[in-house]
This record gives C-alpha cells, sequence and structure tokens, in this order.
C-alpha cells in the first residue's frame, strides 16, 4: 500500500543478490490468522458492549411505549432527571473554569512541582467512588468534622443536594484539565506571544487566540465530564441518603426502582442514561476526527 | 520534559516550541490561574481526603489492624484485588487483539466498532450493573446459554469478574492503539527482508514495542476494577465472604454508622491506588522514552 516506495529499494536488492523478493504476506499476516483475530476482537465486543447495550433498550421498552411513558414520567422519576441536571449545570462549569485555569497555568509557564499539580489533579480518577463519598461523610456527617456546626446552624449537605453536587464535583475534576493540559502544551505560546505583542490586552488573547485554538478540546473535556457528571453512582449513593423524589438522581433511582423489582421502570430511567452514553460517544468520535484534522493540518504548516 | 504524558501532537514539535519560549513570563495571568488552580484543588480535593487521614490517627494501631483484618474483609480484598487482576489480564489479552485489529485491518464496521470502546466510559455504571445483571440471570439472555452447561454467573463471583472484565476494557484497547499507531512498519519491513518469519516479527519487534503500553493499560484496568461499586453491586449477590467486593463493604460499615471501620478500610484501599499511580505513572516514562529512543 503507502509502504510500498519504501520498500521497493531493499526488496531490488534482495533481487540483485538473488534472494527471494519480498511477498506482501512477510508485512502482514495470513488470511486467516487477519479473519480470526477479527472474529475474536468482533466477538469480544460484541458480548461485553453491544449485547448490553441493546438489553437496556430492549429490556425498557419489552412492556410497550405507553408503560415506558408512563415510568420516566412519573414523579419520582421526574425528579430524579431534574436533580441530575441540577448536579451536572453545576458541576461541569465549575470544573470547566478550573480546568482552564490549571491548563494555563501548567501549559504556558514553567514552575517547580508541576508534576506533583499534575498528579493531584488525577487523583480523583485513582480513588474509588465509595472513598469520594465516604469523605464527604466524614466531613459533613452528624458525626463528621463539620456536623455539630452545621447542625447548629441548621444547614444541611450530607443526605441533601448539596452533598450530592459535592459528590459529582469531586468525581469529575480532572475530565476538562486532562483533556486541555496535554492539547495546550503541545500548541506552545507563540501565538499568545504574538498577540500580546501587537497590544492585545490579557483577556483578549485569551478570547480571541488560545480559545479557538482549544475550543474542539474544551468540549471533549466538557462532555465526558457530563457523561460522569449525569451517570455517576457509587459516590452519590453514599452521600444522597436516598430520599425518594428529593436525593435521589437519575443513577439512584434506577437502583431502587430495580431492588423493588420494577425490572421495566429501572430499564426505562436507565435507558436515558445509555441514550446519553450513546450520543457523548457519537459527539466524542466527531470531535476526535476535528481534532485529527486540525493536528494534520498544524503539522503541514 | 514538561511534555505531557499522553501528548495529542508529535512529541518532536512540543520540545522545540518549549525551547522558543525562553522569555515565558511574557505571558499573563500565571499567578490567577495558578492560585486559582491550587484554591480549586485544595477546597474539592485536598482539604476532602485530608479528613480521611484525620479520621485515620484517631484510631488506635491495633483498632486499625483488627478493622483491616477481619476475615470479612480479608475475603473481599481477596475478592476485589483478585477478580480485578484476572479481568486486567483478560483486557490485555482481548483488549489487545482489538487494539490491533483496530489500527491494522481493515472492515466493515471499523468506526461504529471503535467508537464503542468506550461505551464503559460513558455508560453510567449502575445501568451496567442492571443490564449484566439481566443478561446474566437464569432466564437473561447469556444465562439462559450458560444454565445447562452448569455455569452460574449472576449472584456468584464469576459475576464480579464480568462486570470487572467490562469497566477495564478501554483501558488497554486505548494505551495500546496509539503506540501501535505510530509503530514504524519499516522496522517490521526491514525485519522481514533480513528473513524474520511474520511470528519472529510480531515477538522480536511488535511486542517489544508495545509491551510498555499493555503494562500501563493492565495497572489502569486493574487500578479501576479495584475500586469499581456500581456496576458490581447489582451481580454479586453480595453475600459476606463469597461474593462481597471491598467497597461494597466499606459502604455496609458505613450504613452501621462505623465510620472508623469504614475509614481503615478506605485507608487500606487509598493506599494500594497510591502505589498503582506511582507504578502507572512510571510505566507511562518508560512508554515514552522507549517511543522516543525508537524515533531517533
Amino acid at each position: 500500500m503507502s509502504a510500498a516506495p519504501v520498500s521497493a529499494a531493499p526488496q531490488a536488492n534482495a533481487i540483485a543478490r538473488g534472494e527471494p523478493p519480498l511477498t506482501p504476506g512477510a508485512i502482514t499476516e495470513p488470511w486467516w490468522v487477519r479473519a480470526l483475530l477479527i472474529g475474536i476482537a468482533l466477538a469480544f465486543l460484541t458480548l461485553f458492549l453491544f449485547v448490553p447495550l441493546v438489553a437496556v433498550f430492549y429490556e425498557a421498552l419489552r412492556k410497550g411505549w405507553d408503560v415506558y411513558v408512563a415510568s420516566i414520567t412519573e414523579p419520582d422519576a421526574w425528579s430524579a432527571i431534574k436533580l441530575t441536571l441540577v448536579a451536572a449545570a453545576i458541576a461541569v462549569p465549575l470544573n470547566l473554569v478550573f480546568g482552564v485555569a490549571a491548563a494555563w497555568a501548567i501549559a504556558k509557564f514553567e514552575f517547580r512541582g508541576k508534576n506533583v499539580l499534575l498528579t493531584l489533579i488525577d487523583l480523583p480518577f485513582s480513588v474509588s467512588p465509595v472513598i469520594s463519598g465516604l469523605i464527604y461523610v466524614l466531613l459533613f456527617g452528624l458525626q463528621g468534622y463539620f456536623g455539630p456546626w452545621l447542625r447548629e446552624h441548621d444547614i444541611k449537605i450530607l443526605f441533601a443536594v448539596p452533598g450530592i453536587v459535592l459528590a459529582t464535583i469531586f468525581v469529575t475534576f480532572p475530565f476538562v484539565a486532562r483533556e486541555l493540559i496535554p492539547l495546550m502544551q503541545s500548541q506552545g505560546s507563540e501565538e499568545e506571544e504574538a498577540a500580546l505583542v501587537l497590544g492585545a490586552s490579557g483577556w483578549r488573547t485569551f478570547w480571541h487566540v488560545t480559545l479557538p485554538n482549544i475550543k474542539w478540546g474544551l468540549l471533549y473535556g466538557v462532555i465526558l465530564c457530563n457523561a460522569r457528571a449525569m451517570g455517576e453512582f457509587g459516590a452519590v449513593s453514599v452521600v444522597s441518603g436516598h430520599i425518594r423524589g428529593e436525593t435521589n438522581t437519575i443513577p439512584l433511582q434506577v437502583e431502587i426502582l430495580y431492588n423493588e423489582f420494577n425490572i421495566t421502570g429501572a430499564f426505562a430511567v436507565a435507558s436515558l442514561l445509555a441514550f446519553l452514553a450513546v450520543v457523548t460517544l457519537a459527539i466524542k468520535s466527531v470531535i476526535e476526527w476535528r481534532l485529527h484534522q486540525q493536528h494534520s493540518a498544524s503539522e503541514q504548516a | 520534559m514538561s511534555a505531557s504524558p499522553v501528548s495529542l501532537a508529535a512529541p518532536g514539535t512540543a520540545s522545540a516550541r518549549s525551547a522558543g519560549s525562553a522569555n515565558r513570563r511574557v505571558l499573563p495571568g500565571f499567578r490567577l490561574s495558578l492560585g486559582f488552580t491550587i484554591f480549586y484543588l485544595a477546597l474539592i480535593v485536598l482539604i476532602p481526603l485530608s479528613a480521611l487521614f484525620l479520621k485515620t490517627f484517631t484510631l488506635t494501631w491495633g483498632g486499625f489492624i483488627d478493622a483491616v483484618t477481619s476475615p470479612r474483609v480479608m475475603a473481599s480484598y481477596r475478592l476485589s484485588f483478585g477478580a480485578s487482576l484476572i479481568g486486567a489480564f483478560l483486557n490485555v489479552i482481548f483488549g489487545g487483539i482489538v487494539a490491533w485489529v483496530l489500527v491494522r485491518y481493515r472492515f466493515p464496521g471499523k468506526r461504529i466498532i471503535d467508537a464503542l470502546v468506550d461505551l464503559p466510559f460513558a455508560l453510567p455504571t449502575a445501568v451496567a450493573g442492571i443490564a449484566l445483571t439481566t443478561l446474566y440471570s437464569q432466564n437473561g439472555w447469556l444465562g439462559k446459554l450458560l444454565a445447562p452447561l452448569g455455569i452460574k454467573v449472576a449472584f456468584t463471583p464469576l459475576g464480579v469478574l464480568v462486570a470487572l472484565t467490562f469497566i477495564g476494557l478501554p483501558f488497554v484497547v486505548r494505551t495500546v492503539q496509539p503506540v501501535l499507531e505510530e509503530a514504524e512498519r519499516e522496522l517490521e519491513e526491514a525485519a522481514a527482508s533480513l528473513g524474520a518469519s511474520r511470528w519472529q516479527t510480531f515477538t522480536r519487534v511488535i511486542f517489544p514495542t508495545v509491551l510498555p503500553a499493555l503494562l500501563t493499560g493492565f495497572a489502569l484496568a486493574f487500578a479501576r476494577a479495584s475500586g469499581e461499586y456500581g456496576s458490581v453491586v447489582f451481580i454479586a449477590g453480595n453475600m459476606p465472604m463469597v461474593s462481597e467486593i471491598t467497597p461494597l463493604f466499606i459502604v455496609t460499615k458505613l450504613e452501621q454508622y462505623d465510620y472508623a471501620g469504614a475509614t481503615a478500610i478506605a485507608m487500606v484501599m487509598l493506599l494500594v491506588s497510591f502505589i498503582l499511580l506511582l507504578t502507572i505513572n512510571l510505566l507511562q516514562a518508560w512508554t515514552r522514552k522507549r517511543g522516543q529512543s525508537e524515533r531517533t
């Protein structure tokens, strides 16, 4: 294929020396090996990814469209949807601002302790979701460090909406920063320096030079952050208290319905999240393609 | 040096550019951005996490040891870490094959399959959990097929393994894929023209190139699986001593208001995570070094 011009020379030499020329098979596998490997890969992915995804929608729609619609418009489900949207609407923008600030500091400047900072930013990813919830119980629970004070002032954080929002912020903390830091590091800061030399202010430089350059990476981080924010289960489960209609997010509502053997209801609510996952993956693929294009364009330049 | 661990761009350009910006304080906003970064990091991550350490120090040494070595918690470690190890190993084999097939071969539906690999990242764990449980329960689509063979998956340790394999699936694929894409085909051609068989080329040229990435993927999948909660609790059956994972045991302790016990076990898990994080960083450094030395 594309390797032909490169391999032509050694091949010609080989022929000149009287050795047999390279057959195309020498740098790829026999057809049956290829077929076998593709078969194994497809079987594995079908079994572990495709079948479970299909099962969600199948179970959700099993008892018909009317039951499905009734399941997701039922008041408890509806309040779970609203709470999930609220938690994501707070967590995602906050982590977005953090991600941009962190990427600006880390990618554009040199300072000591940068690697430590990078490790610390990644920390929430390596902590079990259950532990992410536990730390807020230790802080704000009745026996927790701030528990007595909060109780005196009649502020509820744990087993209430603020706790859910905090846990969501924690588990989605690194997403945007993680996408932006490598992207901005690879872009360097020549364009920004040029803008500043030409007299643009710092903010103007950021809005008109940096932001257009990182917009795809930013969007990528945001959709991943959002998917996790809406889907987080473990951490939120620990801090929620599972009060129906009040502190249940969509994933927690799924759990309650499932444990009550309302399988269709559970899958109906779950299908909303599965749909979100599919949309996230679709947008992600499009962005990856754009990033790839941007990258090859900048390489040619 | 400061080049990113998972650089999106060609490694050559990054270093060339950072060398160019010697007058690096030209750009404004260093104090503001770094100050805000550290403030937010402390508020959201460091202070809450330090609560865990503070709480641990209120335990006596004996109490701590008792809490983290009780028979029930030992059984949960064996299950959580054992199933995570096997799951990560399965993902190295199958994930490696998937990455290879996606990079090297052409077949219909490839782009969709490539996108689908990230499903375990995007699909909330609770949804994955109920889907897998329904599939593998006795009258589920897959459970029905396995029942005549005497294999029970749902509500057994095998179910834990299935869930943990699912959750770790993307890691190996996504760490090996870029390495395979960047690997130079010329090396394989050189090996072939020197008379190596395809199998020899694979074991001597290709495998050593992707080995650091495979190990990184393994460690990432293992780390994720060992702390996993949502996808496992539905399918595990959660029987103490048999199919109870460590994160679930922490939740059980919390529900009994045994905060000290929960904290002690969480501390053990956190320690394992830190060791894994360190290992992963070293592996990634090795991957990068391998990549650079090959290019020069």
